[in-house]
């Protein structure tokens, strides 16, 4: 099995790293990866077909979020804060969320399809993903109500603190 | 009572070696009876009962998304015990069984790989000392309050011995593509709990282990794989590991964006801060404990440091104002605890007791003052700063309010 895919790796003529020493294993077929791949790239590389928008994903965040992180996104005791903070971060009070924080909407998408609803994370079909990501980003004022969040658009949403991040300066600079 | 000393009397002029306790009055008093057996043998051993040292757990209504803190100052030696080692979970601990469990390597490799956990243990493996502490220990000592006690302040952070297989022998099996820059490591729990590790890292040091301290990983602490990376924060060290996605950029998951990223004072938010920096506490005495009165103390703590072997630990016992070097225990281990000591006559005054650690790059654990300097208070994570502890007039130990 791994001899023959190894083969037909060669026989493609792709570049070959060194032969594999110890052969044990098996060769991943394209539905063993597909059964657990939900990597998402913030270009926007992974994400599924599927599309929603806030509109549609307002039940949806009133059944299965608000609970924990507050019916305007404002955070509750059993789940942080999902919007505001927008000019906090050089105050002795920064408040990190979605719309002041994080650099790429796709990680949002990323997140929710792999651990919310906390209490029943991976239920949610890609459309629900979508939603729920579309309805997250409508409460931060990044889109519209009707704006509608896909493999194609999300990626392109303009998170405001995008540039908000530099590579680690230590160890010279503790 | 009576009894005993009758049984005990008669033990000894038979010559039996007995365990015993001296009385008030000096003489030797047995404790237990000498003609009960003892417990037998038993599968799977327990501590005794008198012992009853715990992970520190916080108030919090989702005990699943917590942490458990280890009681480093009930601890002795670099070991952890791994019942003791801190958690951190994002959404439980997550039930799997080993001969289901797979591990799927792909992206840009050449020959994308499935593992089974029978047949990554049949590979050539290492056994290695590291520490593992979470980038979020000692936040609490951003604040000037800071934690009252070494477990609250500073278990989150614990170390063991590891082992497992080499990533680089795994990666070599698949064939890293010339583009592989990064990949993506993902758990098994529920949350599927993932980071983007650079590809230098993984071919570096980095293990897939199988084993903590001798046995199978506790379930807490990633069984049946968890992904080492020696000296980097915990939470990239990903647990119950089911997938390596190699790519040619970061994927800037929630743990490496919203979480475990630095806000500095300008507002900019350092990202990817992986080294655990140097870094030292006085476990004995510590916060909340009181010292027997004047006269002669050990000191004795950890250090340990994400760059390498810890060089030299040195002590105050002055506040800050003069420093001498405390001992070592060897072996000193690369990016693993190494426990320090230092004799201590206590006069009885009021005095602030601190170590500060020095690692083999040279580079020496700050103040909390030089690192607020150079970072502001809103980091959050990341935080190595020295830690005085004030012991008072009657020898109880408190935390000092910076
Ligand atoms: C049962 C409570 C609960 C429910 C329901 C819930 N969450 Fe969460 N959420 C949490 C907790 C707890 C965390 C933090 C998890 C951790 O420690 O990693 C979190 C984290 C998040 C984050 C990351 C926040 C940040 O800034 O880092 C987002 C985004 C999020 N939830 C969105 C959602 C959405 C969308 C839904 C509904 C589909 C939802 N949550 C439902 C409890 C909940």
């Amino acid at each position: 099995m791994w001899r023959r895919s190894a083969l037909a790796v060669l026989y493609a003529g792709v570049a070959l790293a060194a032969e594999p020493k110890y052969k044990l294993g098996r060769a991943a077929t394209a539905e063993d990866i597909a059964a657990v791949d939900i990597s998402v790239l913030a270009d926007g590389r992974g994400l599924p077909a599927g599309s929603g928008t806030a509109a549609q994903g307002k039940d949806l965040y009133f059944r299965r979020c608000s609970k924990c992180h507050g019916a305007e996104g404002q955070g509750r005791e059993e789940g942080g804060p999902l919007v505001g903070g927008k000019g906090t971060l050089t105050t002795a009070k920064p408040l990190k969320t979605v719309g002041s924080f994080w650099p790429q909407a796709t990680t949002l998408f990323d997140y929710i399809r792999r651990a919310m609803p906390f209490d029943r994370p991976g239920t949610f079909s890609n459309e629900q993903v979508y939603q729920a990501t579309a309805q997250v980003l409508f409460l931060n004022g990044l889109i519209g109500e009707n704006d509608v969040m896909d493999a194609k658009t999300l990626p392109k949403v303009a998170m405001p603190n995008r540039d908000g991040f530099v590579k680690d300066p230590r160890p010279k600079v503790k | 009572m009576r009894k005993d000393r009758r049984k005990f009397l008669g033990a000894a002029a038979l010559g039996g070696a007995l365990a015993g306790c001296a009385s008030k009055e000096g003489a030797v008093e047995v404790t237990e009876e000498p003609s009960l057996l003892g417990k037998p043998v038993g599968a799977y051993g327990e501590r005794s009962p008198f012992e009853n040292v715990k992970r520190h757990l916080n108030d919090t209504k989702t005990p699943q998304a917590a942490s458990s803190r280890t009681p480093l100052h009930q601890l002795h030696g670099i070991i952890t015990p791994s019942a003791l080692h801190f958690e951190r979970h994002h959404s439980g601990v997550p039930h799997l069984d080993p001969a289901q469990h797979r591990l799927l390597i792909h992206g840009l490799v050449e020959r994308p790989l499935v593992l089974t956990v029978a047949e990554l243990k049949r590979l050539p493996s290492v056994s290695r000392v590291h520490f593992v502490e979470c980038s979020g220990n000692t936040g609490s000592e951003w604040s000037p309050k800071g934690a009252p006690d070494v477990q609250r302040g500073f278990g989150l952070a614990s170390c063991s011995e590891w082992t497992g297989v080499p990533l680089s022998l795994l990666l070599a099996e698949a064939g890293l593509k010339k583009e592989a820059k990064w990949m993506l490591a993902e758990g098994a729990d529920p949350c599927k709990m993932s980071r983007s590790v650079p590809v230098e890292k993984a071919m570096n040091d980095a293990m897939i282990a199988y084993a903590q301290n001798g046995e199978a990983i506790r379930p807490e602490q990633g069984y049946p794989l968890r992904l080492i990376l020696p000296g980097w924060e915990g939470n990239i060290n990903v647990k119950w590991l089911r997938r390596l996605h190699v790519a040619d950029e970061p994927f800037y998951t929630k743990d490496e964006t919203s979480k475990y990223t630095e806000l500095q004072s300008d507002g900019k938010a350092r990202i990817f801060t992986f080294e655990m920096d140097a870094k030292s506490v006085i476990t004995s005495p510590s916060g909340e404990q009181k010292i027997g009165g004047p006269g002669f103390h050990e000191i004795s703590g950890l250090a340990w440091s994400g760059r390498g072997r810890i060089e030299k630990v040195e002590v105050s016992i002055d506040g800050g104002k003069t420093w001498k070097p405390a001992q070592l225990q060897e072996p000193r281990y690369s990016k693993a605890f190494t426990r320090f000591r230092f004799p201590w006559e206590f006069t009885g005054v009021e005095t602030i007791i601190v170590s500060r650690a020095v690692d083999e790059t040279g580079y020496v654990q700050p103040s909390r003052q030089e690192l607020i300097a150079a970072r502001g208070t809103n980091s959050q994570y990341h935080n190595n700063a020295t830690k005085p502890w004030r012991v008072a007039a009657d020898g109880s130990v408190t935390n000092v309010e910076a």
